[in-house]
C-alpha cells in the first residue's frame, strides 16, 4: 500500500507540474472566435470604406497574410502588382485568360495555378501548381463582393488607381472580428481595447528602444518629433514592417510583431498620434 | 478464423466498390441543433471519452506487436524467459482490452448523443467501413482470446508455430482496425471523396484514402509502440517496487529494462514520423500547417519540447542507473556527465522560445523581445539540431550500457572503436554545420531545409554504429556478471515518469491534431456551429488533458492490480464441504 501511495503521489506530482507549466509558463492566447456573417449595405459605402473593408478581409477572414508576408517567404508580396502584372500576363507560363490587372487579381484568387510566380509553386510541380487554395471555397469562402473589396485594397496598396466599381447589392459579408490573437502574457485572455496612443506606447514598451513621450530609450530612432519627417503611411509601414526602411545609423532589430498585437483601430490611433508629434 | 481471412481478403475490394447512388449531404447547423444534456459540456465529454479510448486502444494494439516479437525471440533463442515475459505483457493487455471496448462504446454513445448530425453525416460516408469495423472487432476479440488463453496449451513444436501465426493474425486484424478508425478521423482533417460542398456520392475508398491517412497511420503505429512499451514498463516498475523476494525483483527489473528498450527504440524514430506528418499537413493545406506551427498552437510545441525532453532525460537516467547492475560498468561512469550535459543543453535549446512574453520593465531591461544571444536559439534549425543531438547521445548511452559488462574479443577492436568514434564525430559535425548554415546564413525560406539531411545523418549514424557494435561484441567476454534486480528504486520512478510523460504527451498532441480543424467538424466542408466551436487556450486544453491522464492512470493501476489478483488463490479452511 505504501508503494502504491508513493507511486500515485509521484504520478500526480508529475501531472501537476506539466499542467502548472502549461498554465503559468506559457502565454494564454485566446484565439479569435470563428467568423460569422452579417449583412453590409454596399450601396451606402464610399470607395475608402470599401478599400478599408478589403484590407480587413485581407488580414482576417481571407487569411492572406498567413503566406503573403515577408517573414515566411511562402508566397510573393502583393504590394507591387502595378509593376509586375503586365509582365506576368505576357509570360509564357501564364495559363489564364485575364486581360487587365483587376481580372488578373480576381483570377489569381479563384484559380491560383493560372500563373505561379517562380519559386512559389507546390514542391515537385516545377512551379506549375500553386499551393494557394481557391478563395471561394472551404474555410476562406469569400463572396464575390469580398473578393472585389480585396482587389480594391490591393490596387490601392500597390499605388494603382482603383478601377473597380462597388457592387450595389446588399451582400452577406464576413463580420470581420477586430479581435486578433493577442496576449501580453500571464493570465491572458481577450483584452480590452487600449484607450489612447499613450497607453499603447507605455504598454508595448516602445520606450524601451525609442525616445517617445516620457521614455528615454536609446536603441532606436528618436520619435519625439517624428511627425515632422514622416507621414502617416510611412509610420504605419514602420510599425507593421519595421525593417522595410531602416533609419540611417540604426540596425534592423525592431520585431515585426506589433501589427499583430494591435487592433486595426488601435494601429490607426497610434499612427495618428505619431504623425502629430511635430 | 475463416471470418478473419474472409474479411482481410474482401475488405479492400468491398470498400472500393462503394454503394452507387448514395448521396450524403452536409447539413447546415445552428447552435440550437446541438443537444444540451444534463448541463454536460459536449466537447469536454467527447474529448475525454475519445482520449481515454485512444490511450487504451493504443496500448492494446501496441502490446501484441512487441509480444509477437518477444515470443519470436523466445522461439529463436529457446530461452523460456522471453516466452514468460511475452505472456505477462499480454496478460496486462487483456484486461485493458475490455476497458478499451467499454470506452469505445462510451465514445460512440457520446458522439451520437451530443453530435447527432455530424455522426449522421460520417455514418453516411463510412457506413460500409463501420460495418466491417464491427466485424473486425469481433475477429480481434476471438483471435486475442484464443491467443491468450491458448498460450500454455499451444506450446512446443507445431503448436508453437500455430500460436505464433495467431499472434501475427492478431496484429494484422488490430492494425486493420486502427487503419479504419484513422480513416474516419483523417477524413475530418483532410476530406476526400466528396465534392467541395462535402456531398458524398459513394467513393468510399476515396474517403478512406484521404491525404493525411497514411502519415497518421505511420505516426500512430510508431507512437503506439513507444507508448505501449512505456506502460508495460510502468507495470514492471510497479511489480518491482512491490516485489518481496530477490528473484521477483530480478524478473521485473529485466522486464522493465526490456519495456524501456521497446519504448525508446520506438521513441527515436518518432520525431521523424512527426516531421513527415507535419510536412504532409503543410502539403495538404498551408493554412492548416501555419495554424499548427505558426499560429495559436505554436506555443504548444514548447510544452511538447518540455515533455519530450523529460522523456529523453528519464530514459537516459534509467539506463545510467541500470549500469549499476554490473561492476564492469564502472569504467564508463566518467562519460555519463558529458552525455548528461549534452542532453540537458539540447533540451534547454529545444524549449527556448523565439519571442519572449515580457512585461514592459523586462522588455526595457532586455532592449527588445528577443534575447541578444538566446533569441537565436528559438528558431527551428536550432531546435532540429538540438533534438538530433539528443537522439544521438541517447544512442551513445545505450551503446555504453550494452558494453558495460563485456570485453570484445575480436581482433579489430581498435579499428571498430575508431570507426564508431569517427562516425559519431562526423555525424555530429554534419548536424551542427547543416543547422548553423541553413539556420543563420541562408534565406528564411530555406531555414528548415536542413531537417531532412540532419535526420538522415542521425539515422545513418545510429544504424551503422549499432551494426558495427553488434559485430564488435559478438562472442565478447563477460567482465562482471549482470545482476538483475540490483538497481535503485529511483530508477523505477524513471519508468513511471516515462509512462506519465508519454500519456500526457499523447493527450496534448491528440488535442492539437483535432484542434487544427478549428471551427470545422470536417475541414472546409462541415462547419461546427456549436457554442464550443472556438479554440480554447492552451492552459484549458492542458487541464482537460491532465484530468484525462489522472483518470487513465487510475484505470491503468486498476488493470495492474486486477492482473495481479487473477493469479492469487485463497484456501479458506472449513468453508467448503469435504467430499
Amino acid at each position: 500500500m505504501t508503494q502504491f501511495l508513493k507511486i500515485a503521489g509521484f504520478s500526480l506530482l508529475v501531472i501537476s507540474l506539466f499542467a502548472t507549466y502549461s498554465n503559468l509558463g506559457i502565454p494564454q492566447i485566446k484565439p479569435a472566435p470563428p467568423p460569422s456573417q452579417e449583412s453590409v449595405d454596399l450601396s451606402s459605402m464610399d470607395m475608402d470604406s470599401f478599400i478599408s473593408l478589403g484590407e480587413k478581409i485581407y488580414n482576417t477572414k481571407g487569411t492572406c497574410t498567413l503566406c503573403h508576408n515577408e517573414l515566411g517567404g511562402r508566397a510573393p508580396m502583393l504590394d507591387n502588382l502595378g509593376e509586375v502584372v503586365s509582365a506576368r500576363l505576357e509570360d509564357a507560363g501564364y495559363k489564364g485568360s485575364a486581360a487587365n490587372v483587376v481580372d488578373y487579381i480576381v483570377e489569381s484568387m479563384n484559380e491560383p495555378s493560372a500563373y505561379v510566380v517562380k519559386g512559389f509553386g507546390k514542391v515537385g510541380t516545377n512551379d506549375q501548381e500553386s499551393p494557394m487554395p481557391d478563395v471561394r471555397s472551404g474555410s476562406i469562402g469569400l463572396s464575390e463582393a469580398e473578393t472585389l473589396a480585396i482587389v480594391a485594397f490591393l490596387q490601392d496598396s500597390s499605388g494603382l488607381d482603383v478601377s473597380i466599381e462597388i457592387p450595389s447589392n446588399v451582400e452577406e459579408v464576413a463580420e470581420v472580428p477586430e479581435e486578433v490573437p493577442v496576449s501580453t502574457g500571464g493570465q491572458g485572455g481577450q483584452r480590452a481595447k487600449y484607450a489612447s496612443a499613450e497607453e499603447i506606447v507605455a504598454t508595448l514598451g516602445c520606450g524601451a528602444c525609442h525616445k517617445i513621450a516620457e521614455f528615454e530609450g536609446a536603441i532606436g530612432p528618436d520619435l519625439r518629433l517624428i511627425g515632422q519627417s514622416r507621414d502617416a503611411e510611412h509610420l504605419r509601414q514602420s510599425i507593421l514592417d519595421p525593417n522595410a526602411d531602416i533609419t540611417e545609423g540604426f540596425v534592423a532589430m525592431m520585431p515585426p510583431i506589433y501589427g499583430d498585437q494591435l487592433f486595426a483601430s488601435e494601429l490607426e490611433m497610434l499612427v495618428e498620434y505619431m504623425a502629430s508629434l511635430k | 478464423m475463416m471470418l478473419v481471412v474472409f474479411l482481410l481478403a474482401v475488405l479492400p475490394f468491398s470498400v472500393a466498390e462503394a454503394a452507387e447512388g448514395v448521396q450524403v449531404t452536409v447539413p447546415e447547423l445552428s447552435s440550437s441543433d446541438y443537444p444540451v444534456i444534463a448541463g454536460v459540456n459536449s466537447r469536454v465529454a467527447v474529448w475525454l471519452a475519445a482520449q481515454l479510448h485512444l490511450w487504451f486502444a493504443a496500448f492494446v494494439l501496441a502490446v501484441p506487436i512487441f509480444v509477437f516479437i518477444i515470443e519470436s525471440i523466445g522461439v529463436w533463442t529457446r530461452d523460456q524467459r522471453y516466452d514468460e515475459m511475452a505472456f505477462e505483457f499480454i496478460k496486462v493487455s487483456i484486461t485493458a482490452y475490455s476497458l478499451t471496448a467499454i470506452l469505445g462504446g462510451l465514445l460512440a454513445f457520446s458522439l451520437f448523443i451530443f453530435y447527432p448530425q455530424l455522426m449522421t453525416y460520417l455514418t453516411g460516408v463510412f457506413s460500409e467501413s463501420m460495418f466491417y469495423y464491427a466485424l473486425l472487432f469481433f475477429a480481434e476479440s476471438v483471435t486475442l482470446y484464443v491467443y491468450y488463453y491458448g498460450w500454455h496449451w499451444l506450446q512446443g513444436g507445431d503448436k508453437k508455430w500455430i500460436h505464433l501465426t495467431l499472434g501475427l493474425l492478431l496484429n494484422a486484424v488490430g492494425t486493420l482496425l486502427m487503419l479504419l478508425a484513422n480513416a474516419w478521423l483523417t477524413f475530418m482533417m483532410s476530406p476526400n471523396g466528396v465534392d467541395t460542398a462535402g456531398t458524398f456520392t459513394g467513393d468510399t475508398w476515396g474517403a478512406i484514402h484521404n491525404f493525411l491517412w497514411n502519415p497518421i497511420n505511420l505516426h500512430r503505429v510508431v507512437a503506439n509502440v513507444a507508448f505501449g512499451g512505456s506502460v508495460v514498463g510502468a507495470y514492471a516498475a510497479f511489480k518491482f517496487l512491490s516485489a518481496s523476494g530477490e528473484d521477483e525483483r530480478a524478473h521485473y527489473d529485466w522486464m522493465g529494462y526490456n519495456a524501456n528498450f521497446i519504448a525508446i527504440t520506438a521513441l527515436l524514430p518518432l520525431p521523424f514520423a512527426g516531421y513527415y506528418l507535419t510536412a504532409e499537413i503543410y502539403e495538404y493545406s498551408q493554412q492548416m500547417g501555419i495554424t499548427l506551427m505558426g499560429g495559436v498552437f505554436a506555443w504548444l510545441f514548447i510544452i511538447q519540447a518540455v515533455l519530450i525532453g523529460t522523456l529523453f532525460i528519464a530514459a537516459n537516467y534509467y539506463l545510467w542507473c541500470g549500469m549499476g547492475r554490473s561492476e564492469g560498468a564502472h569504467r564508463y561512469y566518467p562519460y555519463i556527465k558529458y552525455i548528461a550535459f549534452v542532453i540537458v543543453a539540447s533540451f534547454l535549446v529545444w524549449f527556448t522560445p523565439h519571442t519572449l512574453v515580457l512585461t514592459n520593465e523586462e522588455l526595457k531591461a532586455l532592449g527588445g523581445p528577443y534575447h541578444k544571444y538566446l533569441g537565436s536559439l528559438g528558431i527551428m534549425p536550432a531546435k532540429n539540431t538540438a533534438v538530433n543531438l539528443m537522439i544521438l547521445f541517447t544512442a551513445v548511452s545505450f551503446l555504453i550500457y550494452r558494453r558495460s559488462n563485456k570485453l570484445p574479443t575480436v581482433s579489430w577492436v581498435q579499428t571498430g572503436n575508431a570507426l564508431q568514434i569517427a562516425l559519431f564525430v562526423a555525424g555530429i559535425a554534419n548536424i551542427l554545420i547543416l543547422g548553423i548554415y541553413y539556420g543563420y546564413f541562408t534565406n528564411t525560406v530555406y531555414k528548415v531545409a536542413a531537417s531532412i539531411p540532419q535526420v538522415l545523418t542521425t539515422l545513418v549514424v545510429i544504424v551503422i554504429s549499432t551494426v558495427i557494435d553488434s559485430f564488435l561484441y559478438k562472442g565478447a567476454e563477460e567482465v562482471a556478471p549482470l545482476r538483475w534486480g540490483r538497481v535503485p528504486d529511483r530508477s523505477q520512478y524513471a519508468l513511471f515518469l516515462l509512462a506519465v510523460a508519454f500519456t500526457w504527451l499523447m493527450g496534448l498532441m491528440g488535442y492539437i491534431r483535432s484542434g487544427i480543424r478549428q471551427h470545422w467538424h470536417v475541414t472546409d466542408v462541415f462547419r461546427d456551429n456549436s457554442v464550443d466551436a472556438f479554440t480554447p487556450t492552451l492552459g484549458y486544453a492542458a487541464n482537460v488533458v491532465s484530468i484525462g491522464v489522472v483518470i487513465f492512470m487510475a484505470m491503468v493501476v486498476f488493470v495492474f492490480w486486477i492482473s495481479q489478483v487473477s493469479s492469487k488463490k485463497s484456501y479458506p479452511e472449513g468453508y467448503w464441504k469435504t467430499a
